[in-house]
């Protein structure tokens, strides 16, 4: 078992001695910290929320900002790492719909190698990875766009802080000359796994860039989604409130 | 592992497995305790320190990752001895504490922020602080000391007579704000036996245990039900029915079964399915309509139709009134198990001295506790001594027994101190909840407005045992008409066992599920009407000289009125700028809503005498010996002042002994808000008491000014001083006891059931999210007629902090038995969740409190909810039937009542 931040660690062992075999890897300074390079930045594994808050980003990383101001208390946010919360592999892991966005990859090392997959080939379904024995994520990467980018981040909760999503969605524009030159669109809480939407992506690819990019949303867009009933909500409620959230989206990074 | 790092400064080591957790490392081995530990989850914040200057939550940190590292905790923010820091003082100054166990990681997430920003903005604040969870303050005070840490406002000193009414720091105060004061898990003793207890998973099942001697080999004891003397406790002398452990049968999930005691790193290796119990599970029985049921199985097989107890209360004719009425409101509410998610889990600890039993555990009920295990283990009460420790709140949800008896029965056979700390989870499914309620509602009125007559009916889920239900289930009826003047009255109550968890007390017993009702149907009739809902309440609002439902004509101290005027001019105001931001539409609509409530303080028709004494030593300490118990509420500072002005020297000079069996005298238990009133005025009666002796021994008038130099006590008469010389004429010791007069409710609910009644009012202004169906309260103004306010910032604390609780019952808490047994599924307001809340106290004095004081604890919560949800109505013409109201429910709830707008 690797143990990075804990904040997903230690929750799992309430009232409980630890017996398993366990390995640290938060002192390892090469799988810390932000670099950008000419095809785009690498995010190492054990980079925490605060310190990708407080990093000198472009926009194109806005909604992943936020979603890190979303994740648990501040406290959560010191501590909690980035390939934690993609190892974790919760429906509601407030990381992902944006690292989606982003059209991140995952850097898998084991001793004899490493290999980068896509993120949405790395989380497989709810508690579930790719990651094979022997094999550790170190880091993230995330691609330069061709045109200027701007993105944001939503999320749906029953209280303000320290809240797991009922639903949340994320964006990242590309644009060109006024228009919307790509539009990269995930939700999460909705599905095992956070989904990228591909028909409005389609759909806002060339549309003008402005306040009513939200009314491009339409509700046969959510169909890659398959949101359940839990204590949180309802099916049919997560499937509107999906809807909501990205005209609201969509709306707020182009306004 | 043996690592070095920095910790408060000062270079610190450690060994042991790098796994370890900080929180636990720090308390259990570097002995600072001031460190709390509330959920080892990372959902509640208690245990909040600095890393590397940065916030975390030290339940989450790794003893391997704080090698070379700095840690600094609330032990460390002091730059000495008596040197508080700033953020300490302003704490203490603004009244931030209440039970303090959220107070050491409020601290110190605080440290991080002011040590950048000494003068930051309310919302960096919340940003700050949004991951500590606190259940009592409502955080308004919390944040105004952040805000305030650079211009701190000294709390008030005030002179000999002057006490009451002045706003003097909490007496418990520095204790809590340095981490020093010492809860359930704080002072075990390190040769302690720990137990862990073995819970069902089943909410119905009977059970055989197998073969436990290989357990008994590996650990110094195995518990079961055969090991307790008289395995049956309860609330009321005559229902015994909650088993210590289960013996042969489980009726709700979470209930203890076994008892393993060993060292403590041996029985927390233990994993349960190592314990031979092989279960036979039985379709359980959830809900009223289930135990209601024709032919239901009986969760307790003395229980014909699972009915714990019934009654009501009959004045007047309703049937013949509602004929006469111009308007008719109904409605059925119902309401869920909510938990007191208090931030301290049960904890305690026990040892056997010769042939008494020592328990040091976190209780709002020291003597109950008593006779309780005295009960239980065959003892008389005398060879029962409780060390109640601080408590980190309790709600009503410590007023029934935890860990004692379990900690008791094992230190008692194994001639050992023997500890147990709950875990968050097994907090939440083991302790005592709220009562769901199903209450059907019918309001009549006349076309003035006038109403005429109610019909009421409450059903109450009141789980596997009975606990508090039938408290419960008598407060309700004499409540649930609202604090309203009606002539005609029919109110009823009856409660079920289910295979829920055991439903108690909690804050306000049964009252703010009923006042939930009586508030829609005041709105609803004031609607139909077409009269303002604030002045359709003040027409009907009881008022001194009124008769009560119960007959019971009340002579003094009703201030709903007064409580109403304070509110109307913030009323009208708000309606204006809720209309103007309405008018500009889009996806937020705004509301206002209020809500009205009246809390008879201290039992139902029950005596509850208190007892209080305040003694004078031959070397002049002046100390009150109170058995009030201060659960956060501050009963220890407002006795003390109580005190004070009746003897007639200053409160500072008090010293105070609180709690202890063997110390003090029975002064009830904290809860149905009655410690100010009647515990106070047994205070009073004390220092009175003292005052009396003292003016003897100089042959003084009653108005003597007295003062206290070391053991010599002058007593000023006029012009003449004559002194008194302690070391010869003492110890003195006053006394005074106070039982409120009551008198037994007859069969039609007919009699005197509280010798007082607090009153109030409540406005909530919310803004709703119409397409996502989410609920921001932006601001409450709550006025209390308190009668007299002793100690007016802890009754704005009281005030705000049930104001919270109560936002929480309206918008997001319900306890599910197997789905929400944490911190992060069962929801509690966080800093962001509650507003602004103004506090407006009136004081319509009630001659028989002290200083004409009533209670606050509960009457705070009661309005809330009914306000919230007014004013969801207001915002949306949705009447909300079921709280709480999720996001997902009020959604629903727009779309059927206007349609799916696309």
């Amino acid at each position: 078992m690797v143990l990075a931040g804990g904040t997903d660690f230690y929750p799992a062992r309430v009232g409980r001695s630890v017996t398993e075999d366990i390995l640290d890897i938060a002192g390892i300074a090469a799988l810390r910290g932000i670099s950008e390079t000419d095809a785009g930045w690498r995010l190492g594994a054990t980079t925490t929320w605060s310190e990708l808050i407080e990093a000198p980003l472009p926009p194109l990383f806005d909604g992943l900002k936020r979603a890190a101001r979303e994740v648990g208390g501040r406290q959560i946010q010191n501590a909690g790492t980035i390939a934690g919360n993609i190892c974790n592999a919760s429906p509601a892991a407030d990381g992902v719909p944006a690292l989606l966005a982003l059209e991140s990859e995952v850097e898998l090392a084991r001793r004899d190698g490493v290999r980068r997959i896509p993120l949405s080939a790395f989380i497989t379904g709810v508690r579930k990875t790719e990651l094979q024995p022997g094999e550790l994520v170190v880091a993230l990467h995330v691609p330069r766009p061709g045109h200027d980018a701007r993105s944001a981040f939503l999320k749906l909760g029953a209280r303000r802080y320290l809240v797991i999503s009922i639903a949340m969605a994320s964006t990242v524009v590309e644009v060109e000359h006024g228009r919307v030159a790509a539009a990269r669109v995930a939700v999460g809480a909705c599905s095992p796994v956070a989904q990228r939407l591909p028909a409005l992506e389609q759909a806002l690819t060339g549309a003008p860039f402005d306040a009513r990019l939200g009314e491009r949303v339409a509700a046969s867009h959510l169909a890659p989604l398959s949101p359940i009933d839990d204590v949180r909500g309802s099916a049919g409620y997560r499937s509107d409130a999906a809807l909501v959230l990205l005209r609201r989206l969509l709306s707020t990074v182009a306004a | 592992m043996k690592l070095e790092f920095t910790l408060n400064g000062h270079a610190a080591s450690w060994d042991g497995p790098p796994v370890a957790r900080l929180a636990a490392a720090l308390r259990d081995d570097l002995g600072l305790t001031g460190t709390k530990i509330g959920c080892d989850a990372g959902d509640c914040g208690a245990c909040t320190v600095l890393l590397d200057g940065r916030q975390v939550c030290s339940c989450l940190v790794a003893m391997g990752q704080v090698s070379g590292r700095s840690v600094e905790t609330v032990e460390g923010l002091e730059s000495g001895p008596d040197a508080m820091a700033a953020l300490q003082q302003s704490f203490l100054d603004h009244g931030a504490a209440q039970c303090g166990i959220c107070t050491p990681g409020m601290l110190m997430a605080a440290q991080e922020l002011v040590r950048r920003n000494s003068k930051p903005t309310r919302a960096e604040v919340e940003d700050s602080l949004g991951g500590v969870l606190c259940r009592c303050t409502g955080y308004g005070k919390i944040v105004d000391a952040v805000m305030d840490v650079v211009a701190p406002a000294p709390a008030a000193a005030p002179l000999a007579g002057e006490a009451i009414g002045s706003r003097i720091v909490r007496v418990d105060g520095p204790a809590k704000v340095t981490g020093r004061d010492l809860f359930g898990a704080d002072a075990i003793p390190a040769d302690a036996l720990w137990i862990r207890v073995v819970r069902s998973p089943h909410a119905r099942a009977r059970f055989e245990l197998g073969d436990l001697e290989p357990l008994r080999q590996r650990l110094t004891a195995v518990l079961t039900a055969a090991d307790v003397p008289f395995n049956g406790y309860g609330i009321y002398p005559d229902i015994k029915d909650q088993p210590v452990l289960a013996d042969g049968q489980v009726r709700y999930r979470g209930e203890a079964v076994v008892a393993l005691v060993g060292e403590r790193a041996e029985v927390m290796a233990i994993r349960d399915d190592e314990v031979p119990i092989t279960w036979m599970p039985e379709p359980p029985l959830f809900g009223v309509d289930a135990a209601m049921a024709e032919g239901a199985p009986l969760v307790q097989a003395d229980r014909p139709g699972n009915l714990l107890l019934k009654g009501g209360v009959k004045r007047g004719d309703p049937a013949a009134a509602f004929k006469a009425c111009a308007a008719l409101a109904e409605g059925t509410f119902e309401t869920a198990f909510v938990e007191h998610a208090y931030v301290e889990p049960e904890a305690g600890w026990a040892r056997r001295v010769g042939d008494r039993i020592e328990i040091h555990a976190t209780t709002q009920t020291p003597y109950m506790d008593r006779d309780e295990i005295a009960n239980l283990m065959r003892l008389k009460p005398e060879a029962v001594r409780v060390v109640p420790t601080a408590c980190g709140g309790g709600f009503g949800g410590k007023l029934d027994l935890s860990v004692q008896p379990l900690i008791a029965i094992a230190a008692w056979t194994l001639g050992r101190p023997v500890a147990l700390v709950y875990t968050r989870p097994e907090s939440m499914a083991a302790s005592t909840k709220r009562h769901p309620a199903r209450v059907k509602a019918r309001f009549g009125c006349d076309a003035d407005g006038k109403l005429l007559a109610c019909d009421v009916t409450a059903l109450f889920d009141t789980g596997a045992y009975a606990s508090w239900g039938p408290t419960v289930a008598n407060r309700v009826p004499v409540h649930a008409m609202g604090p309203y003047a009606i002539p005609n009255v029919r109110t009823w109550g009856e409660a079920f066992f289910t295979n829920g968890p055991p439903a108690g007390a909690f804050r306000g017993f049964g009252v703010p599920q009923a006042a939930i009702a009586h508030e829609a149907m005041l709105d609803e009739l004031a609607d139909k009407l077409g009269i303002d809902r604030l002045e359709f309440r003040y027409r009907n609002a009881l008022r001194a000289g009124d008769t009560t439902a119960t007959g019971q004509t009340l002579a003094h101290s009703a201030g709903l009125s007064q409580c109403l005027d304070a509110l109307r001019p913030h009323w009208r105001k708000a309606h204006e700028e809720i209309a103007a931001f309405n008018a500009t539409g889009g996806s937020h609509r705004r509301g206002i809503g209020i809500g009205c409530m009246w809390y008879g303080i201290g039992n139902t028709s029950m005596s509850n005498p208190s007892r209080m004494r305040v003694g004078l030593s031959p070397a002049g300490t002046l100390t009150l010996y109170s058995g009030a118990l201060d659960i956060g509420q501050g009963s220890n500072t407002i006795m003390v002042q109580i005190a004070a002005d009746a003897v007639g020297l200053p409160a500072s000079r008090f010293a105070l002994v609180t709690g202890d069996t063997d110390l003090t005298a029975d002064a009830g238990k904290t809860s149905a808000s009655r410690q100010t009133f009647v515990s106070g005025k047994a205070a009073e009666k004390a220092g009175q008491d003292l005052r009396q002796q003292i003016l003897r021994l100089a042959n003084a008038g009653p108005d003597a000014l007295l003062s206290l130099e070391g053991a010599t006590l002058s007593v000023r008469d006029g012009a003449e001083v004559r002194t008194i010389d302690l070391a010869t004429a003492g110890p003195l010791m006053g006394e005074g006891t106070f039982d409120p007069p009551t008198t037994p409710l007859d069969a039609d609910g007919q009699g005197v059931p509280y010798a007082t009644y607090a009153f109030a009012a409540q406005l909530a202004e919310v803004e709703v999210d119409i397409e996502l169906g989410t609920v921001k309260v932006l601001r409450i103004v709550a006025a209390h007629d308190v009668g007299r306010a002793i100690n007016p910032t802890l009754v704005e604390g009281q005030i705000q902090g049930g104001v919270a609780q109560g936002l929480g019952l309206a918008l997001m808490e319900e306890y599910l038995p197997g789905r929400t047994e944490n911190l992060h599924d069962y929801l509690i307001p966080t800093v962001g969740d509650v507003p602004e809340i103004e506090c407006l106290l009136i004081e319509d004095r009630e001659p028989l409190g002290p200083s004409g004081a009533k209670g606050i604890g509960e009457p705070a919560l009661v309005p809330t909810a009914p306000a919230i949800l007014g004013a969801v109505h207001h915002a949306t013409g949705v009447r909300v039937h079921r709280v709480p109201l999720l996001p997902h429910r009020l959604r629903e709830a727009i779309v059927a009542l206007k349609g799916k707008p696309q």
